[in-house]
């Protein structure tokens, strides 16, 4: 009897031990995720009260400056605004032109495969290395020297091209295969198919996919500070071969003054270009959402 | 009515032909947006071959007047100083000193909150926590670097003193980019946590366990080919980013695992060279390529590394 007592108690002892330890873990996960959100807020709140006091009319409408005060962001706004622009009109042709070629003309053969594969890692490749190329290739043999919006364009173009393949695949691939073999039953050839078919059902996917992809190009700033080593620049680009500076870069710029007042200066342009960013992304979001909720047929 | 039969047959005549011609134009087209679709696709080819060539023949010029021993054994690093010294090791070290604080930052809250949402959070609140942890991956990194170096750093020289924190250096770079990295991490993590069918779990709660016991005993151990692939991944990303490491870790070449000291990530090095007006075709210049190469090596063989335990060790559940 005794004995028994014994044991009936140990195993309480152990299961409340383990009810214990469920719980501990449980306030551990959570605080995994508090961590994230509470790094989140810290970063947005760090930038706000640093760079609101200098966010207002002049700011946005005035060249960068020796003196913190004085230094505006008109300059590389036009310069983030030409890049985008250009790297837009380069990366959605081609791009798409893949993703469609891969997924609707390929023959899953071991070339198209490579094609795969070769995307999928350059999707991993570091940006500074495509700073490197667009050095070498654009900027010193495409443009003799000179460091202008274009080689940059084509840079960005390189950098977010697997992205946007690798979007607009996802894109295609939703598209049902029904709707292509009733096209095909009528008597459409393949290129009739695609165009009538697939590309206006997966355009609301592939325009979530480029613009999160063109968001990302405007928030790099590894490879156009390694083609465009510019520092300050105090004129708007007025054609694809003017010398240019991007928002990240000028930011990055107003980071490595000695004088503590350009600190302000950057939070300022932060705010900037986080304004930006969410608002792409918020488009990107409202596209995919309204894409979803409409009922399939 | 024979001439009606006539001008009938003369009409079909002629449809046929407006048909086959239209088809014939179809094909053509066809044929047509079939190479333009080729051309686009091999530009991607085209890249990683410009990258390759790029690389190798810049850094070949480098490798002609430096060994590539003394280039990936020696320990200093001053390309800049006469006398010149060129053993990356120095910057290797200090990539791998700030990757490995942001992975092991990242594993933590990464796991821990790819258990909360997959295990525990009901549906609606995962609904809401998942897209706020992704805007940490959208945030750029530029950002990253200043709140680094204006919010992150202040803080630890408070905790350690300001004698011991240097401002420049690894631990803050380090902790930040692994704040950047948490929700790769985690949403890997996450999907091969997904991924693990429900009568696994089932199995176990009916034999009494409890959720931390099924989260680490059961879900854990079948989704672990995601969780180190994503850990993997995640870490390549870490050794080729480079802003944060530029503003907040520093620019001296240090061989240390001293966190709170001031290191320069290979990354680092490059865009510094790039800033400064090194004469393009001297051995300076050509050193950012001969970083570069070994850079590229790295990641690259990361990635594969990341993607082939993703697809060798994937769990087939019926």
């Amino acid at each position: 009897m005794n004995k028994l007592d014994s044991t009936s108690n140990q195993r309480q002892k152990i299961h409340a031990v383990r009810v214990m330890r469920d719980r501990i873990f449980v306030v551990a996960f959570v605080l995994a995720v508090v961590v994230g959100i509470a790094g989140l807020a810290a970063l947005l709140l760090d930038v706000l009260v640093d760079g609101l006091p200098f966010l207002d009319w002049h700011f946005m409408s005035s060249y960068a400056s020796r003196k913190a005060e004085q230094s505006g962001i008109l300059a590389p706004l036009a310069g983030t605004v030409w890049i985008v622009g250009m790297t837009a009109l380069l990366t959605i042709p081609i791009g798409v032109g893949t993703a469609i070629y891969l997924e609707e003309f390929a023959s899953k053969n071991r070339f198209n495969r490579l094609i795969e594969l070769n995307i999928a890692n350059l999707a991993g490749v570091p940006s500074v290395i495509y700073g490197l190329l667009g050095l070498a290739v654009f900027v010193q043999f495409l443009f003799n020297g000179s460091r202008n919006v274009t080689a940059g364009a084509l840079t960005m173009t390189l950098l977010i091209l697997p992205i946007v393949v690798i979007a607009s695949q996802e894109a295609i691939k939703a598209v049902p295969s029904s709707y292509r073999d009733a096209a095909y039953a009528m008597g459409a050839n393949r290129w009739q198919v695609v165009k009538a078919v697939v590309l206006p059902q997966a355009l609301p996917g592939m325009m979530s996919g480029i613009i999160l992809a063109l968001s990302r190009a405007i928030g790099e700033s590894a490879p156009i500070l390694i083609i465009s080593s510019l520092v300050w620049v105090t004129f708007v680009p007025t054609s694809p071969d003017s010398k240019f500076t991007v928002l990240p870069l000028q930011i990055f710029t107003w980071i490595s003054q000695p004088q503590h007042e350009f600190r302000g200066i950057a939070a300022a342009g932060i705010i900037v270009l986080l304004v930006v960013l969410l608002s792409m992304n918020g488009v990107a979001i409202w596209i995919r959402s309204k894409y979803q909720s409409r009922p399939d047929q | 009515m024979a001439t009606n039969i006539e001008i009938e047959s003369g009409h079909a005549i002629e449809l046929q032909e407006r048909m086959a011609r239209r088809r014939r134009r179809q094909h053509i087209e066809q044929a047509a947006v079939t190479w333009i679709l080729r051309a686009a696709a091999l530009i991607s080819i085209l890249t990683t071959v410009g990258i390759v060539i790029i690389l190798v023949a810049q850094s070949s010029g480098f490798f002609a007047e430096v060994s590539i021993w003394e280039f990936l054994l020696g320990t200093e690093w001053a390309p800049l100083f006469s006398p010149q010294k060129f053993g990356v090791l120095s910057l290797v070290s200090g990539t791998l000193l700030v990757a490995l604080i942001a992975g092991i930052v990242s594993l933590t809250l990464g796991l821990g909150a790819a258990i909360f949402l997959s295990e525990y959070a009901p549906e609606k609140l995962r609904r809401v926590l998942k897209p706020i942890l992704e805007v940490l991956a959208g945030i750029p990194t530029v950002v990253y670097g200043y709140f680094a170096l204006t919010f992150v750093t202040p803080i630890l020289q408070n905790i350690f003193g300001h004698d011991q924190v240097i401002v420049f250096n690894a631990l803050s770079a380090g902790l930040v980019m692994g704040l950047m990295i948490m929700p790769m991490v985690s949403t890997l993590s996450e999907d091969a946590m997904v991924a693990v069918p429900r009568s696994l779990r089932d199995a176990a709660y009916a034999l009494g366990a409890t959720r931390f016991e099924v989260s680490t005993k059961v879900v854990i151990p079948a989704a672990l080919s995601g969780i180190v692939a994503s850990f993997i991944l995640g870490v390549s990303r870490a050794i080729g980013e480079t802003m944060i490491v530029k503003i907040a870790a520093g620019a001296t070449p240090n061989l240390t695992l001293n966190p709170l000291e001031s290191v320069q990530a290979m990354t680092a090095y490059i865009v510094q060279v790039s800033l400064g007006e090194t004469p393009q075709g001297s051995l300076e210049y050509k050193t950012i390529f001969a970083v570069g190469l070994l850079l590229f090596v790295m990641t690259l063989g990361m990635n594969i590394v990341g993607r082939w335990v993703i697809s060798r060790f994937r769990q087939q559940y019926e």
